[in-house]
């Protein structure tokens, strides 16, 4: 129990289309995560499953049953939301119940409900405390566990960690996966950054512009891009994308990812000068700017010594050289 | 002594302006209050001079409880202003919801038809709403007053509010709509109480022109039963002897409730206007 099918949904807000037909299907247990740059049309399109927004066409089904007139109290969903959304005059504990309340579910059960989420989020010592009286990692976990009481047959999380520092969102990323582990639950996961999807996922959706530009597991997604787009926006740093006619080759765009870049003092494929280094410890981001290519990223692990103005030669490794014709596609 | 922040001339200045200006302010009130408690006498012959032994006297205070109707004359400005300001509070923040929430044809332009009456005063219809009243026996009612102000004070409650709900968190509200609340469980239990200092400024800016009004009153419900304290306060008036010590005194009991309810409300009120100001 727990599935997900999305045919062919398109949302318009008046001439706007935001959603250019969708067609998604997810199965039971799968942590999914919708991903792309801000205006893609990813929260809308979790805000139609949702029931929150009603899509202009296309049908929504969960477990096999068609919800797109269903009110959302009714879809067998929870959602947790970026800015927390808890009420303001519940204690925890009542945060957590009210939505099986409305539904009428007795109290022993709501109790019972509410100790295994507390105890699961370490939220027992919070639960006569109301939520100003909670730092914001906190208040996510209690998000969280006002989803987990409810036991949807989906989970949907709009950015729940964009609000959070970046120590606690390390944090709060490992209790997401740990929860899904444990749960074995459906999860819809909508995120702008790129490495909540690529850690969490089972399933990445790339969207771009209201539309589906891939789909697929995470490493699929780092290692056969099927577009440029998908290849740009999937790694870190960026890849590096050059102009194919400078290069003497037929492809419109090569695209090497900067891990796949090596450097040299003497010789190599690229001629360049160093433009600015990145020291991380781990790892070391250099910039340099080609006769050939442009400016591009290097990625070294460990540290290199670079002073900016230094010439080096980089060269792509050429088994993991992406080659993209005219509409963008990878040429094969 | 002067620091990064404040220097003593500028600190000097800002208060002096300010000092002024509240002396400037307070001057007719307490002159209303320290005059009515003096005698006929005192009034006139030293009327900027606080009540000494000599000139203080009870004789308004006596005279406007003695008249005997004067607790009934608050009585009926406390149920028309405490009531319409009911009204306005209510439908107001619901016409404000439904406008700031609800995505429907028409919605900026309902708003503006809202928003007009800010911009035409409503005593422009007196002669309408005469018409209206007496066609519908309303007439000498506290019924017909408190419908007026109610649509009196709706325009700028309704556009005060509208811009305050759009403050509030979409999350939460539709938090509500998956746990299954209602809209009207989410209007009255999740997003009423975050707008409340709004609503206390729009409370304070709506009760004022209602308590003091003596326009519709002297039209509308001019009789002996449904007398507001500032109707019944001309009652002193006279075209060729006026007593001052009643007129004094009845004023100043009528500054006492909106005072009151001023108290109540403007915690609420200082949050209200500089909630847009500070995060």
């Amino acid at each position: 129990m727990g599935s997900l099918n999305i045919e062919n949904v398109k949302k318009a807000f008046g001439p706007v289309e935001v959603l250019k037909g969708i067609n998604l299907e997810v199965t039971d247990g799968e942590f999914v995560v919708f991903v792309g740059p801000s205006g893609c049309g990813k929260s809308t399109l979790l805000r139609v499953i949702a029931g929150l927004e009603d899509s202009t066409s296309g049908r929504v089904v969960i477990d096999g049953q068609d919800v797109s007139v269903t009110p959302p109290a009714k879809r067998g969903i929870a959602m947790v939301f970026q800015t927390y959304a808890l009420y303001p005059h519940l204690t925890v504990k009542n945060n957590m119940g009210l939505g099986l309340k409305q539904a009428g579910t007795p109290a022993a059960e709501i109790d019972r409900r509410i100790g295994i989420a507390s105890s699961m989020l370490s939220l027992e010592p919070y639960l006569e405390r109301r939520p100003a009286e909670l730092s914001g990692g906190q208040r996510q976990r209690v998000a969280i566990g006002r989803a987990v009481v409810r036991e949807p047959k989906l989970f949907l999380f709009d950015e729940p960690l964009s609000n959070l520092d970046a120590a606690l969102r390390v944090n709060t990323r490992l209790e997401i996966a740990q929860l899904h582990r444990r749960l074995k639950a459906t999860m819809i996961y909508v995120t702008h950054d790129q490495v909540e999807a690529m850690t969490l996922a089972d399933k990445i959706v790339v969207l771009n512009a209201g539309r589906i530009e891939q789909i697929g597991g995470p490493m699929e997604l780092y290692n056969s891009p099927a577009n440029e787009f998908v290849a740009g926006f999937i790694g870190s740093p960026k890849m590096n994308f050059v102009d194919g006619a400078r290069l003497g080759e037929t492809a419109k765009t090569i695209g090497v990812r900067p891990e796949h870049l090596t450097v040299d003092p003497k010789s190599g494929a690229w001629k360049g000068t160093v433009v600015h280094a990145e020291h991380l410890g781990a790892d070391t981001n250099l910039y340099l700017d080609c006769e050939k290519a442009g400016l591009i990223t290097v990625l070294i692990f460990g540290v290199y010594d670079a002073e900016p103005g230094a010439t080096l030669y980089a060269t792509p490794d050429p088994a993991k050289t992406y080659r993209f014709g005219a509409d963008g596609k990878v040429l094969k | 002594m002067s620091t990064a922040t404040r220097s003593l001339p500028r600190t000097i200045g800002a208060h002096a302006i300010l000092l002024t200006y509240t002396a400037i302010a307070l001057f007719p009130v307490i002159l209303v209050i320290m005059n009515s408690f003096k005698s006929r006498a005192g009034i006139f012959g030293a009327p900027l001079t606080p009540p000494t032994p000599k000139t203080f006297d009870l004789i308004g205070y006596t005279t406007v409880i003695g008249q005997g109707d004067f607790i009934h004359y608050f009585q009926n400005s406390l149920v028309v202003t405490v009531a319409s300001l009911f009204f306005v509070l209510l439908f107001g923040a619901m016409a404000a919801f439904a406008l700031s929430e609800y995505r429907f044809r028409g919605n900026s332009l309902m708003g503006l038809y809202l928003a007009l009456g800010i911009m035409i005063p409503i005593r422009l219809g007196t002669v309408a709403i005469l018409q209206l009243m007496v066609a519908s026996g309303l007439v000498n009612t506290l019924t017909a007053l408190i419908l007026v102000y109610t649509a009196q004070g709706l325009p700028l409650a309704i556009f005060i509010l509208s811009e305050f709900m759009k403050q509030v968190s979409d999350d939460l509200k539709n938090a509500g709509r998956i746990d299954g609340l209602s809209e009207y469980t989410i209007f009255f239990r999740l997003v009423l109480p975050l707008v409340r200092p709004s609503m206390a400024t729009v409370a304070v800016f709506t009760m004022i022109p209602i308590w003091n009004d003596l326009w519709f009153p002297l039209i509308l419900a001019p009789s002996e039963e449904t007398k507001t304290v500032t109707l019944g306060a001309q009652l002193f008036l006279g075209q060729f002897v006026t007593n001052w010590n009643a007129i004094l005194a009845a004023l100043s009991l009528a500054i006492m409730p909106v005072l009151i309810l001023y108290v109540i409300f403007s915690r609420q009120l200082i949050r209200g206007i500089t909630s847009g100001a500070v995060k």
